[in-house]
């Protein structure tokens, strides 16, 4: 026997050292490059400690009874939009859906479907509801707008995707019974995807909630604009309160959907 | 699936009669809260603004086009903020949500009774504020700019981040740690080589998902003040400058589908 130790040594992650170093080299210049092109204002964060320290303190207690008819107000109104928007964007949803689906829809029908999806997808709530607040005026109308065609882009994209996954023998079999295109998809396609649908149903009205909370914020009723009243009134105890009502709203509609869901499958 | 027979011929039809007058009492309660809810809307709308709104949508079109291209140049600046906050966003609250997920996880927390529900808890209220209200919550506090947009991304990703991690780490393979532990390491060595292989893959494709989410909503933390491309959004509406507005909203698309594009290269490359 030899003396000499045999030590493990882990391999590492990468195993091209160049690479490695190189990642590391590249990862470090960006951060030092947005270190420098950041203007951070120390003195603005200084002056801000207090206020941090007041808004933090108003948790305890919040104030719910100040402000309490507005509060109200401002989410029985989220709720009604959430409720609507949902329903109407799923609506709105299901043509696109079929549209989508590459074993259902002809090519043009299909790009067309895809273009309205990507747009949908890609502009924020926030940005949507500033243009129609713009459009339609203030208030909850603007919003319910809003919230439903960005269900559409969300919906209609997972649906299509369980659409193209279905059963073709299935769907074959009422095709070979002489139906209409209308029978095929109620008997051949829509059983199939039900489950999904509920689901995702579901899924949505949770989400559509938590963002009627943000649009509120830029003029699309609910209670975004409560909270965005209580922020520029600077009473952190309202917001406080509000900011609880949200939490525990969104965690009760996250917990019934995610039951929901359970049972349904 | 009843057969219903009538005087002299037999029928299908999908459901029976129970089933029927069930499936037609959802429908009409359905009908019903959704008309209540409605009507409860409209009460609250100026009807005569939406009739409007498609003369007004045209006159918008039209202001916005021609786009003011040379303006672009300006919003360089912005969106290089815009992609920082969220990446640093990104990073601040993955790092942020791997303690978190290993004291939520059912098998690694050090304590089922107290620190297990403390770290939910902070996982779903990062996940229930939006990180539009995190950000206005923000700006009050640290003031304006780029430093409350990161911050605010970055809370609102411990949340997301926390909660799929702590999933992928309940459900590792037990028997890999078992055959870590048999070699006789301790706690912090089993972590290393038993536990953080396993949660790698989950570990990097949650955070380049929550990052493609992050380049969306970094667009919009601006509309606060919490810096980025959505403050010049903001002031732009504000100034009514239509054709700079379009060429804001093309940048926002654009980035939206780079970053969508660069993911989808990275994941490849990597798993």
């Amino acid at each position: 026997m030899n003396d000499k130790k045999v030590i493990w040594k882990r391999k590492p992650l990468i195993k091209n050292r160049l690479l490695r170093i190189g990642l590391i080299l590249l990862i470090s210049t960006y951060l030092l490059s947005v270190f420098l092109t950041t203007e951070i204002d120390w003195q603005r964060i200084l002056e801000g400690i207090p206020r941090g320290k007041n808004f933090i303190f108003a948790f305890f207690p919040p104030d719910f009874i100040t402000r309490s008819d507005e509060i109200l107000a401002g989410i029985f109104e989220s709720l009604w939009m959430t409720i609507v928007a949902t329903i109407v964007g799923i609506l709105i949803s299901i043509p696109v859906s079929l549209g989508a689906a590459k074993n259902i829809a002809p090519k043009f029908v299909y790009f067309l479907s895809r273009g309205v999806i990507t747009l949908s997808r890609s502009f924020q709530e926030v940005i949507l509801a500033i243009f129609f607040v713009k459009l339609m005026g203030f208030g909850p109308f603007a919003g319910m707008v809003t919230l439903s065609l960005s269900t559409i882009g969300f919906f209609a994209k997972l649906l299509s995707e369980d659409i193209e996954d279905i059963n073709k023998s299935q769907a074959e079999a009422i095709k070979s019974t002489g139906s209409s295109w209308f029978q095929w998809v109620n008997y051949g396609v829509q059983p199939q995807v039900m489950p999904r649908f509920i689901g995702l149903s579901l899924y949505r009205l949770d989400i559509n909630f938590r963002e009627s909370a943000v649009i509120g914020i830029v003029g699309g009723g609910g209670i975004g604009s409560t909270l965005n009243t209580a922020f520029d009134r600077y009473e952190f105890e309202t917001a406080a309160a509000v900011l609880i009502v949200i939490i525990s709203i969104v965690m009760i509609v996250e917990y019934t959907s995610s039951h929901l869901r359970k049972l349904i499958k | 699936m009843p057969i219903i027979k009538q005087k002299d011929y037999k029928t299908w039809k999908k459901f029976d009669r129970k089933r029927d007058l069930q499936n037609w009492l959802c429908w009409f309660l359905g009908t019903l809260i959704f008309s209540f809810c409605f009507g409860l809307i409209s009460s609250k709308t100026i009807w005569f603004y939406v009739f409007d709104s498609h003369n007004e949508a045209l006159d918008l079109l039209g202001r916005m086009f021609p786009p003011e291209t040379n303006y672009f140049l300006t919003l360089i600046k912005p969106i290089w903020d815009t992609l920082n906050i969220a990446t640093i966003g990104t990073t601040i609250g993955t790092l942020i949500a791997i303690p978190l997920a290993f004291l939520s996880a059912n098998n690694t927390t050090p304590s089922k009774k107290f620190l297990r529900p403390l770290a939910l808890f902070c996982i779903v209220s990062s996940r229930s504020i939006n990180s539009v209200i995190w950000a206005l919550l923000l700006v009050a506090v640290v003031g304006p700019g780029v430093l409350a947009g990161i911050i605010a991304i970055g809370l609102r990703s411990i949340g997301f981040c926390g909660k799929l991690l702590y999933e992928a780490i309940e459900e590792i393979d037990e028997n890999q740690i078992e055959a870590i532990e048999a070699t006789g390491a301790n706690k912090a060595q089993i972590m290393t080589f038993g536990i953080v292989p396993q949660i790698l893959p989950a570990f990097t494709s949650i955070s380049i998902y929550r990052w493609d989410i992050n380049i969306r909503e970094a667009t919009v933390v601006g509309l606060v003040g919490a810096g980025g491309i959505g403050i010049e959004l903001d002031a732009q509406i504000g100034d009514l400058a239509w054709a700079k507005v379009s060429v804001i909203l093309l940048a926002i698309v654009v980035a939206v589908v780079f970053s969508e594009w660069i993911t989808a290269k990275i994941r490849r490359f990597i798993l």
